[in-house]
């Protein structure tokens, strides 16, 4: 589903993503794991299309989608569904606003308007939300629901969407553990059933090691290791995880800073 | 005296230098008050010589008791009335421009990317995007750069006495200014549902529809009552220059020194904008 090469990332005179190779399959279920600042977000955000790459080529099928613009780009970003950490929701919307915004690729602008005023597809998102298991919540406000809740909403317009491809950044780091349990295998259900391949960023080792197939160990911007999970070893952990990383890109570069370094990040335009 | 130093091993650091900065901003400050102060010749102690305490008197005197006398009140209902539709239909053709031109002129929404990034990979198409955005930065510029009281001198002049003058005074000049406000709280919303929304797939108009227009919505409500407010007030000088309403009436009895009939006209603007001020409040409430 995904071929890199050489892929490469830099924000200013800071390498976030240092040219490396890796192949997903379709269908594949894979964890990426490695310590805070080892450029996983970015990662996440290059192989969403949010961010354009500063090196190397991300070939999604058969095409590249690192010279792709305007609708060609919009439509493969269609095709990739995008959990975030956390508040990725629109707060003051309703949850059925914000479980149909996974139409927005489909929709026209007049569409997206008439859906505003009285939602056109309530059915689709009822059906979305009894997947993640809160359809009592289609008409509560966003801003009123838990952490937790707010993370199941972000899965049903994933579901909404119907995306080739599921890509996920630390889902589950800010809920509770009996819930990080629940909302993995959520992704990894909804994954298998619709056959889609599944990306997820985990800060969490052992939940990576339970649930996934496929290990990816990411370290100072590159791939450490690639592993089926009976495979990582402890010491392979332990020199993953040596000290922390000296520069940490997500700390340098928080999501909300972007914009004060114009010239040092290029996301890609709609 | 606490002992410290570079040999103290765990001293904390200390506070980063902000060089003169704020002495070379406190002085200008404290320059440009003085220069003010002697240009505009303050002198307050006017107020309190002979003539200034007279004249002071006679206002205060003259104005109490307010007039209430029917005819007079009769009078000021039709002034009441074109008051507020003066404010009402100026604020909303102040909307009306200011809404769609506020979207146009927010950069990350016009030109440079949702995100607020720079595409270098398509320098002539950004560049011929830049160009309305700065027609409509520039356009809002002006609009609120005139005064509304000048405006309406103006229209005055073009279309002639009534409340038509001080509505497009209002319109043209608030517009302007809503444009402006209403673009920098766009600049100000939570960047990470509007990433999400991008990363659906979503075009432009549908990310503004649903990202932007939910997170500003209570802000825009809220300065647009607030400027309906100052619409009011404004609208009260305006009727100085003949654009109508209840000013047309303070002026008239300054003019005739009716001071008590000026206090009513007072007190009625008072309360229209304390009225004003509760049913925003009101408003705000429902929505936010």
């Amino acid at each position: 589903m995904y071929r890199l090469e050489g892929l490469t990332k830099r924000f200013g005179n800071l390498t976030a993503v240092a040219g490396f190779d890796l192949e997903v399959a379709p269908g594949e279920r894979a964890a990426v794991i490695g310590p805070s600042g080892a450029g996983k977000t970015t990662l996440f955000r290059l192989l969403n299309l949010t961010l354009r790459p500063s090196g190397g080529r991300i070939w999604i099928g058969a095409r590249d989608a690192t010279v792709l613009h305007g609708r060609a780009l919009r439509e493969m970003r269609r095709r990739i569904g995008s959990v975030y950490q956390q508040h990725n929701l629109v707060p003051r919307l309703r949850v059925v606003h914000n479980v149909l915004a996974g139409r927005l690729g489909v929709w026209s602008a007049l569409r997206a308007v008439a859906s505003l005023v009285r939602p056109t597809d309530a059915e689709i998102a009822y059906r979305a939300l009894e997947q993640v298991g809160i359809p009592e919540k289609l008409w509560a406000r966003t801003d009123d629901l838990s952490g937790g809740q707010q993370q199941r909403v972000a899965i049903a317009r994933v579901l909404v969407q119907n995306p080739d491809i599921i890509l996920a950044d630390e889902p589950v780091s800010s809920v509770d553990p009996s819930l990080a349990n629940t909302i993995l295998r959520l992704l990894l259900d909804l994954a298998a059933a619709g056959g889609k391949t599944l990306l997820v960023n985990l800060h969490t080792v052992d939940l990576a090691l339970a649930y996934f197939p496929r290990i990816i160990g990411f370290r100072e911007g590159k791939v450490a290791f690639d592993l089926h999970p009976a495979e990582v070893t402890d010491d392979l952990l332990a020199q993953l995880y040596a000290g922390e990383a000296a520069a940490s890109v997500d700390d340098v570069l928080p999501h909300d800073r972007l914009r004060a370094l114009p010239g040092a990040c290029r996301p890609l335009q709609a | 005296m606490i002992a410290s130093g570079p040999s103290r091993a765990l001293a904390a650091p200390s506070r980063p230098d902000r060089g003169l900065f704020p002495y070379l901003l406190g002085g200008c400050l404290l320059v440009t008050f003085a220069l003010s102060w002697r240009a505009a010749q303050v002198r307050p102690l006017l107020l309190f010589e002979a003539e200034g305490r007279h004249n002071i008197l006679k206002f205060v005197l003259g104005a109490f008791p307010p007039a209430l006398s029917p005819d007079f009140l009769q009078l000021l209902v039709r002034p009441l009335f074109e008051t507020i539709w003066i404010s009402v239909l100026g604020t909303a053709i102040a909307v009306g421009i200011g809404f769609p031109l506020s979207f146009l002129g927010t950069s990350n929404i016009a030109w440079s990317g949702i995100l607020h990034g720079t595409d270098a990979g398509a320098p002539l198409r950004r560049a011929v995007k830049i160009v309305p955005y700065a027609g409509v930065r520039l356009l809002l510029s002006v609009l609120r750069s005139i005064p509304e009281f000048v405006w309406a001198f103006m229209f005055v002049r073009a279309v002639g006495l009534g409340p038509v003058p001080g509505i497009l005074a209002i319109g043209l000049s608030y517009g302007g200014m809503l444009g402006k406000v209403y673009s920098e709280i766009l600049e100000g919303v939570n960047e990470r549902p509007i990433e999400a929304l991008q990363g659906t797939g979503a075009g432009r108009a549908q990310i503004v529809l649903y990202g932007f227009l939910p997170q500003v919505l209570p802000q825009f409500v809220s300065y647009t009552l607030y400027r309906w407010e100052c619409a009011i007030r404004a609208s009260a000088i305006l009727g100085f220059v003949g654009a109508g309403g209840l000013g047309q009436q303070l002026e008239l009895g300054m003019r005739m020194f009716q001071f008590n009939e000026v206090l009513t006209v007072v007190g009625i603007l008072f309360a229209l904008v304390a009225g004003v001020d509760w049913l925003s409040a009101a408003l705000r409430r429902r929505i936010v």
